[in-house]
């Protein structure tokens, strides 16, 4: 009997969850349409969707297909990734404070990325898949060593230092992207500025094809591990209790984590805060559960990314501000009521 | 610090080190003295031009204009030097304030949110007031950097547990990212971004005598409400209850103490920019060295901290001519192992 009710219960949450996805991606959708609205030529969204089919006339594809199309495809793409990756590390560290960029790895990621723009300052020219790869790098070699700097014998890795770790190897990072900053010449520096705030600035379909395969990859293999982040999530001892190799797991997951960090920041710059907000409101959503934490998050997070564009693009036209920017003047002031809120 | 080498004889240095050590004070503020004057001279000497340093005394002591060496000297090198003289007392000073009001061990205007509030108010003031006087620039970079520290406790004052050292340094850094994502913004906007750029991170290479005749009268205020405030900080360093039961009104002391930090602070990025952890380092150093005693802490704070960015700013342009290395970088270059070195300890020595 009681069974039977649980089942029930269950089953209701299932149906109220998958309601919330269902909303969430169509929300995306209605941005979407509004999105490609939004820009110096106006195009109605009946205009929009025609053209989505194949019935626009030659300049309308060309604006839509060749400008706004591939740059609202990467803001979802990169919101997805940022907020996926912060989901498992707050996962795996049992922080709820824990994001890439307040962790650092964004930073690492967008160092190594200077760091080639600066030595091969040709910006045209740059082979766009190499970036990522780049960003993977510059981001895992940060994880290890926030990782290890804030390891100790015997007590491991606590959440404090971690994020303390995190913070100031990130401070040590942006410093040495200022010494850079200032070797630039001025257009070059415009160029890297704004890409370091977050614009989503290199919106063409090269952009959105480098950044694909790792999401592709890494987001099934998080999904699969969803089971895994459930049981980290119950604590140290119970999760050992339950014979899964912790450490073993854990790495996997943070290195996971990473590589989708890394390739979201090459392509858009430091869009902080989309790693912390995202998997917050979508637990508040949906719960705790991964399987279904993780695909609320990544919508959430591909929203919030395009809707921080959309909003920069049109409240000061003909000037953009970059998504990022956008972000965090959302993002920062939530972050502070969430430390507010938090019990140590 | 030597603190931790042995358990049983922790409590007893604990108890050793929250006395004061006059005779180390004297010692060290004597040799800090010395230092700096050794330093300061130095770093007018070296440079482009190098200038011998009994060519720096008579610039000194007879000026005389026909001479281009006495020119240099006087109108480049010396106000930079004493800028980078004031701007490092001032944040050393600001830091043992902060770190004596708050027990906090992480304390620090650039942690705090007060730098990049003040930094973000330059930002402002650069775009929609462009060639605003120097004098109402400083103003307001007083006001941001209230606006900065004002947040960063508002967060602390609302939560349950208090402004702990974690929740200290995450909301100075989501403070941080706030306003400097509005300061970027609007340096992309208005395309001020590299002038922008160049100056948090140019350092005190553009001090001139007339910044220093509007800001010098500032710190030296505040510098000696500093020393004034010095024996009530060392209560409230006790802790609040002690403080208070010892009939001190510590209301009053941390506001003063706020303003002074305020004034100290602003002044100091109007100058050099956002530079971080020089409020950190110096205090922690002199503590080490003086004991508990927050006379001789800010007293020797002062010193070294101006020892320090003169040091800074000397290496800055010598390391890599014709380039200047921002001093900000130079200095997490110090300044970032030494915070991961006390957010390892967890903070146990305050």
């Amino acid at each position: 009997m009681s069974n039977d009710f649980l089942t029930q219960n269950q089953q209701n949450v299932r149906r109220k969850n998958f309601l919330i996805i269902a909303t969430l991606i169509v929300l995306i959708v209605v941005t979407f349409v509004m999105s490609m609205n939004t820009g110096v030529i106006k195009l109605t969204p009946m205009e929009v969707i025609r053209t989505l089919f194949g019935q626009g006339d030659a300049q309308q594809q060309l604006i839509l297909f060749q400008f706004r199309l591939p740059r609202i495809v990467i803001g979802v793409l990169v919101g997805m990734g940022l907020a996926i990756a912060g989901a498992v590390l707050q996962g795996i560290s049992k922080n709820a404070l824990a994001d890439p960029g307040i962790l650092g790895i964004n930073a690492g990621a967008g160092l190594a990325v200077m760091l080639y723009i600066s030595f091969f300052p040709t910006t045209k020219s740059v082979p766009v898949y190499l970036l990522p790869v780049l960003a993977f790098i510059g981001a895992g070699l940060t994880a290890v060593l926030i990782y290890s700097l804030s390891y100790k014998r015997h007590e491991g890795i606590t959440p404090m230092r971690l994020i303390l770790t995190g913070v100031a190897v990130a401070a040590g990072i942006s410093s040495a992207m200022i010494v850079l900053t200032l070797r630039l010449t001025p257009e070059n520096y415009q160029f890297v500025a704004t890409w370091l705030a977050g614009s989503i600035w290199g919106s063409n379909w090269r952009f959105v094809l480098s950044l694909l395969p790792w999401l592709l990859i890494l987001f099934p293999f998080i999904y699969m591990k969803s089971r895994v982040l459930n049981i980290l999530n119950l604590g140290e001892v119970t999760s050992i209790g339950l014979g899964a190799s912790i450490e073993k797991e854990r790495r996997w997951l943070l290195a996971a984590s990473v590589g989708l960090a890394g390739a979201s920041v090459s392509v858009s710059g430091g869009i902080g805060f989309v790693g912390l907000i995202a998997p917050h409101l979508a637990r508040q959503l949906v719960g705790a559960n991964h399987q279904f934490l993780l695909p609320t998050s990544a919508l959430l997070g591909g929203f919030l990314v395009l809707l921080a564009d959309t909003v920069g693009r049109s409240i000061l036209e003909p000037s953009e501000i970059p998504a990022g920017i956008v972000v965090a003047v959302f993002g920062a002031p939530y972050f502070l009521f969430l430390l507010a809120r938090l019990k140590e | 610090m030597t603190a931790s080498t042995g358990v049983e004889g922790l409590s007893d240095i604990a108890e050793l080190q929250k006395q004061s050590h006059p005779i180390r004070g004297i010692v060290a503020l004597i040799l800090g003295v010395i230092g700096l004057v050794f330093a300061i001279g130095l770093a007018i000497s070296l440079g482009a031009a190098d200038i011998s340093l009994s060519t720096v005394w008579t610039a000194i002591t007879q000026f005389s204009p026909e001479l281009t060496t006495h020119q240099i000297i006087h109108d480049i090198r010396l106000p930079r030097v004493l800028g980078a003289a004031l701007v490092g007392a001032s944040f050393a000073v600001a830091g043992a304030i902060m770190q004596g009001m708050t027990r906090n061990p992480l304390a620090d205007s650039g942690l705090l949110g007060l730098n990049s509030g003040a930094a973000f108010m330059l930002a402002v003031c650069f775009a929609f007031f462009p060639g605003m006087p120097y004098m109402y620039l400083i103003l307001w970079s007083f006001v941001g950097a209230g606006l900065g520290v004002a947040i960063v406790y508002g967060v602390g004052s609302l939560s349950k547990g208090g402004l702990t050292p974690m929740r200290l340094v995450l909301a100075g850094a989501a403070v941080s990212a706030l306003l400097g994502a509005l300061g970027e913004g609007i340096a992309l906007y208005y395309r001020i971004g590299q002038d922008l750029a160049f100056w948090y991170a140019g350092g005190v290479s553009g001090t001139m005598w007339s910044h220093l005749r509007i800001l010098s009268p500032w710190i030296l205020v505040a510098m000696i409400g500093a020393l004034m405030l010095s024996r009530s900080i060392t209560l409230l360093s006790l802790g609040e209850e002690i403080a208070i039961g010892l009939g001190q009104r510590t209301v009053v002391v941390k506001v003063w103490g706020m303003v002074i930090v305020l004034i100290l602070a602003g002044a100091a990025v109007s100058v050099v920019g956002a530079v971080g952890f020089v409020g950190l380092i110096v205090p922690h150093f002199t503590r080490y060295i003086v004991g508990h005693d927050y006379r001789w802490i800010i007293a020797c704070s002062l010193v070294y901290g101006a020892l320090l960015v003169v040091l800074a700013d000397l290496v800055a342009r010598t390391i890599n001519p014709p380039y200047e290395t921002p001093i900000g970088a130079l200095i997490a270059l110090i300044g970032v192992p030494f915070f991961l070195y006390l957010a390892r300890k967890g903070g146990k020595e305050l």
